[in-house]
């Protein structure tokens, strides 16, 4: 038991008064941008991120992804008292959340809603601290081609399995590739698309894009729906946390299948959104009386919720032992801890025992906390919906632009941000899925490298990515994932649901 | 190369100056990757000045390794007259504008000192072969090119890679990678047959026992004799000379200022880092990562900066990668 050994060793670095009290920090932090619509854990991270430059790269981390657990939790409030998801991935959890607090019930959604999160979460920390170490000897089997196949891998698994039109997705996401190709081009060494402009020699840096994307025009959304905040009170006390407690193992079935389905899609980075919807259809596919969900029930509320959690928590994985991140958050975490001098990839988990051991250590005291904490601060959280839009507008506006400016010190990348504010409300309008576009921005130029170093390593060889089992495997999984519609549809005429099917490359 | 003229400059001192002094945090800017040896350097500078009180001002490292180093090289040129932040630069202020035509030139910048010169060594993986005779065997012998990996395109490794080509008649696939420390994980990986790192970036694979240094690509062997591995010292690894494979390349590691700073600012950075290479921080970092203590500053240093230019310009001419 190394992997038990080391998390004892991580809780041991942990265990400072200054690192609780960044805990706590980080998951108020995070819980007050959960329930802000129009901050994320995305933005969240994205914000406060320049803020941690300064601290020891444990510390960082632990405030960070402490944010990162306090906007899961909180996004799930706004969800059931609202029906305003705080996040992309609590959608699903308005469904039956929100019947249940027209209901009377809102205690018992947000109980159920916590309780699930936590154990979707504990579910994911338990599956990184067994499998992590192995993982990272696993990722020096990684060159250019694996990581091609990879990559690969995400964009496909993006369109084949996105809930959006394929077509959007695709569009999405090709926007995103052109606009990750600005800037210097390392495999050639010569500058692209930079139109002799000194701003674009840095290339388009993908937090400020995302900061624009996704917070800037959920504010001009919100300004043109002058978005009216009522919402149900709510109080929880203690005799209606137990009753749900108490009724929690009749759920067992679908608690395991939507943690099952998390991990799965966080670590083959599918992402927490995608977990959410299908937990909650698979939830619904497999109950008993299925035409009561969608009218307040409870299984309704764990099913989205833990699924989401196990998904964040283990997309985690993959950013830290392979340098690839499984969501929009974890990318964004990437980038944070490039900033502070740690190479993400094999030998993170090697050369940096305190800080990977500690960022585990602090997954399990993060969410225990974090369980107690929003238990008892939701009629707070509740009330910030009261202040006037008016006035918290700006507030959430000129963060953006503080943190826009803070990543390189660039009063362009301000420019940038409110650009692409713009293009991000006109994508909400039409209805083209924002996720695509990040993930190739952020993505794109190891992509590119990745395949062009495969290239040049090959001589122009494209059976390069069927050279060995690992490498062939991802490719050949990659392109079922990107024709999967089609797949499924075939299979479906056939009248096969089940079946083992080996394929051959 | 200049380790005469750099004893004799590090020996007369510098004045200390009760002029200026930084009242904000100061910035040293690393034109390279997290974990690179340029952010190792500045972390050890940053060790260095803080456990030593060499300053009042906490000193902060800031990565702009973005667009391969120009992120570094147009911020410091948009900094002028900005005191607070110290460029790490190396010889990419040569290159980069040679190469990707970069509207940038070192001398708009206030030069402080040359702290150092970098080795480059010829690395295998352990498993592959032990000398550079076999290894030039193997790899002439070898169906598809050897995979040589290495930071960037059309930067140093990439020039050393043409220049042993040229020596030997073997021919490489040169590998752009984002850092030296991916090209180092590469080869432990198996996935290039070998790199040309700095001593700094491969250290802990060597001590690892995952890579085998070749030859050291200078015209005399490292100096340092305490064991790094096991059974070698640096001193331990042959110059490619010695190994028939005459190529040579040392690389600056020198501080810069933004243009348009004072004499007295300048002159507080030229005391501070000369103080710097005084330290017990210093003298370890270089000898463990093997690079070449110097010390040049005011003309000397000017001097020694042209002449690396017009040397760094006709390897880069020779070599094809100026651009038209």
């Amino acid at each position: 038991m190394e992997a038990f050994g080391l998390l004892l060793h991580g809780f041991a670095v942990l265990l400072t008064w200054k690192t609780l009290v960044l805990m706590m920090v980080g998951l108020v932090l995070g819980i007050f941008v959960g329930v802000l619509p129009g901050l994320g854990g995305p933005n969240g991270v994205a914000i406060l991120l320049p803020l941690t430059f300064t601290m020891d790269p444990t510390s960082a981390i632990v405030m960070l992804s402490c944010i990162y657990w306090g906007a899961l939790f909180g996004g799930a409030i706004t969800s059931i008292l609202f029906n305003i998801p705080g996040e992309a991935w609590s959608v699903a959890t308005t469904f039956d959340g929100y019947p249940m607090a027209q209901q009377g019930r809102a205690a018992e959604a947000l109980t159920a809603a916590f309780t699930s999160s936590f154990i979707g979460s504990l579910v994911a920390v338990l599956l990184i601290t067994f499998l992590a170490p192995m993982i990272s000897s696993f990722a020096l089997k990684f060159g250019p081609p694996e990581f091609f196949a990879v990559y690969l891998l995400t964009f496909c698994s993006f369109v084949g399995l996105g809930r959006e039109a394929k077509h959007k997705t695709v569009i999405s996401m090709s926007l995103g590739l052109l606009l990750a190709g600005i800037g210097m081009d390392t495999v050639s060494g010569n500058l692209r698309m930079t139109f002799g402009s000194p701003e674009l020699l840095r290339g388009i840096n993908f937090l400020v894009a995302v900061i624009g994307l996704f917070g800037i025009s959920e504010i001009l959304l919100t300004m043109e729906e002058r978005l009216a905040l009522r919402g149900h009170a709510a109080g929880i006390s203690l005799r209606v946390v137990l009753g749900v407690w108490k009724d929690l193992p009749k759920y067992w079935v679908t608690l395991l299948r939507s943690s099952f389905i998390g991990c799965w899609l966080g670590i083959t980075p599918g992402g927490a959104i995608a977990a959410s919807f299908m937990g909650y259809n698979l939830a619904k596919r497999f109950a008993k009386e299925s035409e009561s969900f969608g009218k307040g029930r409870i299984e309704g509320v764990f099913a989205p919720e833990t699924a989401a959690h196990a998904s964040g928590t283990s997309a985690l994985l993959p950013m830290l032992a392979l340098g690839i991140p499984g969501s929009g958050t974890a990318a964004i975490l990437l980038g944070g801890l490039m900033v502070w001098g740690l190479n993400p990839g094999p030998l993170l988990f090697v050369e940096h025992k305190d800080f990977v051991w500690g960022l585990i250590a602090s997954m399990y005291l993060g969410n225990v906390v974090g369980l107690v904490l929003v238990l008892t601060t939701v009629p707070i959280f509740a009330s910030i919906l009261r202040v006037p839009f008016a006035a918290v507008a700006p507030m959430i506006v000129v963060s953006c632009a503080i943190g826009a400016y803070a990543i390189q010190n660039a009063m362009f990348d301000i420019w940038l941000m409110l650009g692409f504010g713009i293009v991000g409300y006109v994508f909400k309008k039409i209805g083209i899925p924002l996720a695509p576009f990040t993930l190739a921005l952020v993505l794109g130029n190891r992509a590119e490298d990745a395949f062009r170093l495969s290239m040049i390593g090959s001589g122009g060889n494209l059976g390069v990515f069927w050279s060995n089992g690992l490498v062939g495997s991802i490719t050949t999984l990659a392109f079922l994932l990107l024709f999967w519609p089609v797949i499924d549809g075939l299979l479906a005429r056939v009248g096969v649901t089940h079946r083992t099917r080996t394929t051959s490359h | 190369m200049k380790a005469a003229m750099a004893l004799a400059a590090a020996l007369c001192g510098t004045p200390a100056f009760a002029g200026w002094e930084p009242s904000k945090p100061v910035e040293i800017v690393v034109a390279a990757g997290a974990g690179g040896a340029s952010d190792q350097m500045a972390r050890m500078m940053q060790a260095a000045i803080q456990k030593n009180n060499l300053m009042k001002p906490p000193m902060v490292v800031s990565l702009k390794g973005g667009a391969s180093g120009a992120e570094a090289l147009m911020y410091m040129k948009s900094s002028e007259g900005d005191p607070n932040k110290v460029l790490i630069a190396y010889s990419l202020i040569y290159m980069l504008p040679l190469s990707a035509k970069i509207p940038f030139n070192w001398r708009e910048l206030t030069p402080v000192s040359v702290v150092a010169l970098d080795q480059f060594v010829l690395w295998d993986n352990s498993a592959g072969p032990k000398t550079v005779k076999d290894f030039v065997a193997a790899a002439k012998a070898a169906g598809s090119p050897f995979k040589m990996g290495g930071t960037g395109s059309k930067r140093e490794d990439h020039v050393l890679t043409v220049f042993l080509e040229q020596k030997t008649g073997a021919k490489f696939s040169y590998l752009p990678y984002k850092s030296g420390g991916e090209a180092a994980t590469q080869l432990v990986g198996n996935h290039t047959e070998a790199n040309v790192n700095n001593p700094s970036e491969n250290l802990e694979v060597w001590r690892a026992g995952q890579v085998r240094p070749l030859c050291v690509f200078d015209k005399e062997r490292i100096s340092y004799t305490g064991k790094v591995t096991d059974t070698q010292s640096w001193a331990d690894i042959p110059t490619c000379k010695e190994e028939g494979v005459d190529v040579q390349y040392l690389m600056l590691r020198a501080m810069f200022l933004p243009g348009k700073v004072t004499a007295e600012q300048q002159a507080f950075y030229v005391d501070l880092f000369h103080k710097v290479t005084q330290t017990a921080e210093y003298r370890d970092y270089m000898e463990k990562q093997a690079l070449k203590p110097i010390f040049l500053t005011g003309k000397d240093m000017v001097q020694f900066l042209e002449e690396d230019d017009a040397l760094n310009k006709s390897l880069m001419t020779e070599a094809g990668f100026v651009a038209k």
